[in-house]
């Protein structure tokens, strides 16, 4: 017999005394806060994605360039990774300030190599959703935010929410993802607990995630 | 029904209460102890008591478990045509020498002579690390408590932070003396602040990371109806493993199952505020089989069962497999925070591996016999369990089975039918208490520290003296007549 037949064979034989059917429960219940109103919840937001030490800036759609171009500035960023599908006026002030954009695909199509993203400072992107009660930004990987290991490798990782992206709660963002994409669900920078528990901010992540949140 | 073959327990593990005595002397691992499950305990009181409707979700997440649980082969099923589905390659393993074998195989067939590893429970239950360094592959931990205890050459003690019984100095030593024989050696500068140390294995691992062509994860959650696999980390190495390589291997118990994408609502609620204490988890990986361009393109999940159809048949005990692993039961527990983990004797130590550690592997064992008394019966685990895991109940459940496995001639079952028999006649129980009472005079005050042949109930516990005097003499001689003959 294979293995997954004697397997399943002892899971059945194990619960033979269960006369309840398959999908008894039904469906999944939703328990979670609802939104008190799109201010408060964009309060809530920007509080808690700074309670994990990300940094939180919030302007109008006009300053993405400016406030983008000031943050890598700041980490000193000598090289930005810009995903094929991010919207290029984000980029256009840092690169007009001098720093180097290095974009996922090069002129062959061949993407960058783990190697090569180490040696690159930071990378901006969009996201899909922001969860205001847990302070999370969730990546789909979509274009405009490239594939996992862009935001994985270089050190800094200015990420860029659009205010009604925003959901107060955590089924609220579960409801609008498509899990066949894969998804990265970001909570402030890398950290470890695990020296006496003492919560320590930067490890094998980005160091610093700067959350600009538009409108 | 015979026991399936699971992983050999700590070699030569005593008893809990034996090994329990030993670590009580260690008094750096208790004030180790104490200051971390305190931090701990602190914060996770915390992010629980701003979630108004904690208690909904913890039954919300026993249902849903428990809706797997019941119906463990269809979820399976559906799992695993999803997997296929999306390009993953799907694997059973009946046991931990099946399981070993598979992945031992499928890097093998990689030609890579090492592989980069996620923190997984599942895959220090079955002993991988060791099956593959035997076989010349070298297995790289890559969480920073896990990488602690492989450079410490050391066993772990707790299922969230492995290396909960050693401070900040003696990791800088551990690094400082380990990290060069395996790869980037710490700096000379090094020092025991936590910031530098997380700095020193960034550095040692980075460059692991960027040539592994092969990982092997386990996964918090495996969602029957999309076959999306979910790891929960801190760090971002498990984003390295799951995300850089070629290869990534993942072996999940079966009971890892959620029914659904739309119960991630409720458990990514429970789990972060349970286990670390944090409203959400740095960072949480979903991905379902392969991704064109983006990730492994060669996807494995080893499905295991090693003693979890076992635990299954039992209907009272199989609630010990809705566990999340959070290790909010260590945190809380007065028993875990004294003794430590490694008295336990298994990956699985605290409350849950009093339970669950005889179910997996039967009480053959010294150290699985004595597990279901590693316990006050508080029942703090049970109020701080985020999928209402009833441990208290559990452990009085599986006592019943150790006395009845030592079928009937044990001295606690014999001690038992002694004692029916004079409590079955007043004659005969205060011939007892005479005799009691005798002792007593020959004792004086001094406390009983043992009783011969009683050894794991009376290790742990003193028995008082016996009194001079019963309540039946007493009773007899201010009232003048025997309780029996009570007007």
């Amino acid at each position: 017999m294979s293995a997954r037949e004697e397997i399943l064979g002892r899971l059945r034989a194990a619960t033979t005394e269960v006369t309840t059917p398959v999908g008894h429960r039904g469906p999944a219940p939703v328990i979670g806060v609802p939104s008190p109103g799109a201010g408060e919840t964009l309060e809530l937001f920007a509080e808690n994605v700074a309670d994990y030490r990300a940094s939180v800036t919030r302007c109008r759609p006009e300053e993405v360039g400016t406030v983008v171009a000031g943050l890598l500035d700041r980490a000193g960023a000598r090289s930005v990774v810009v995903p094929d599908g991010l919207e290029a006026s984000w980029v256009a002030a840092a690169r007009e300030a001098g720093v180097e954009l290095v974009p996922d695909s090069g002129a062959d199509g061949a993407l960058l190599t783990a190697a090569e993203l180490d040696a690159v400072s930071a990378v901006v992107t969009a996201a899909r959703v922001g969860i205001a009660t847990t302070g999370t930004v969730v990546l789909d990987h979509e274009p405009d935010q490239g594939r996992r290991a862009l935001t994985l490798v270089p050190d800094q990782h200015v990420c860029v929410v659009r205010a009604d992206q925003v959901v107060h709660d955590v089924p609220d963002a579960v409801a609008l993802l498509e899990p066949r994409r894969p998804l990265t669900w970001i909570s402030g920078p890398s950290a470890t607990s695990d020296i006496e528990l003492d919560r320590v901010e930067g490890v094998h992540g980005p160091r610093t995630l700067d959350v600009v949140i538009v409108g | 029904m015979t026991l399936q073959t699971t992983s050999p327990i700590f070699l030569g593990m005593p008893s809990f209460q034996k090994a329990a005595k030993d670590a009580l002397r260690n008094t750096q691992q208790r004030r180790n102890l104490a200051h971390a499950t305190s931090t701990i305990r602190a914060k996770r009181a915390a992010v629980v008591g701003e979630v108004d409707r904690w208690e909904e979700l913890r039954v919300a997440g026993a249902d849903a478990k428990d809706e797997v649980l019941h119906h463990l082969p269809h979820y399976l099923e559906q799992l695993e045509a999803n997997l296929v589905a999306n390009g993953a390659t799907v694997h059973w393993a009946r046991d931990a020498d099946e399981a070993n074998r598979i992945v031992l195989d499928l890097v093998r067939a990689t030609g890579s002579d090492e592989v980069v590893k996620v923190k997984s429970m599942a895959t220090q239950e079955i002993e991988l690390n060791e099956r593959l360094e035997e076989a010349g592959i070298h297995a790289w931990e890559t969480d920073l408590a896990e990488l602690i205890v492989q450079l410490g050459h050391d066993r772990p003690s707790h299922i969230l932070v492995p290396a909960i019984h050693r401070n900040r100095a003696e990791i800088r030593e551990i690094f400082r003396r380990e990290m060069g024989g395996v790869g980037r050696p710490a700096p000379d500068d090094l020092t025991d602040e936590p910031a530098r140390l997380a700095e020193a294995a960034r550095a040692h691992l980075r460059e692991k990371f960027l040539r592994a062509r092969v990982a092997i994860s386990g996964a918090n959650f495996a969602i029957a109806d999309t076959g999306t696999l979910v790891v929960v980390e801190s760090e971002g190495n498990g984003r390295m493993c799951l995300t850089l390589p070629e290869t990534l291997i993942s072996v999940v118990g079966v009971e890892k199952v959620l029914p659904t994408f739309a119960d991630l609502g409720t458990f990514l609620q429970l789990l972060p505020r349970s286990s670390t204490g944090e409203r959400m988890n740095p960072y949480t990986s979903m991905w379902t089989g392969v991704r064109e361009g983006d990730g492994p393109q060669d996807v494995h999940v080893v499905l295991l069962d090693n003693g979890r159809s076992h635990v299954l048949a039992d209907d009272l005990g199989r609630q010990a497999l809705r566990c999340i692993r959070c290790s909010a039961c260590l945190n809380v527990c007065p028993v875990y925070e004294r003794a430590g983990g490694h008295a336990y004797g298994s990956v699985y130590p605290g409350p849950i591996g009093a339970v669950l550690n005889p179910q997996l592997r039967g009480t053959g064992s010294d150290v699985d016999k004595s597990l279901p008394y590693a316990s006050s019966l508080c029942g703090a685990c049970f109020e701080a369990c985020p999928v209402r895991i009833d441990i208290p109940s559990l452990l009085v459940h599986l006592r019943t089975q150790v006395v009845d496995e030592a079928s009937g001639r044990s001295p606690e079952a014999l001690s038992m039918k002694a004692a029916a028999w004079m409590f079955a006649d007043h004659r005969r129980l205060e011939a007892a208490q005479r005799g009691a009472t005798l002792g007593s005079r020959l004792l004086g005050d001094r406390t009983v520290r043992s009783l011969p042949g009683l050894g794991a109930w009376t290790q742990a516990r003193d028995v008082p003296s016996p009194p001079p005097e019963t309540f039946r003499q007493w009773w007899a001689r201010t009232h003048g007549y025997d309780v029996e003959e009570a007007p």
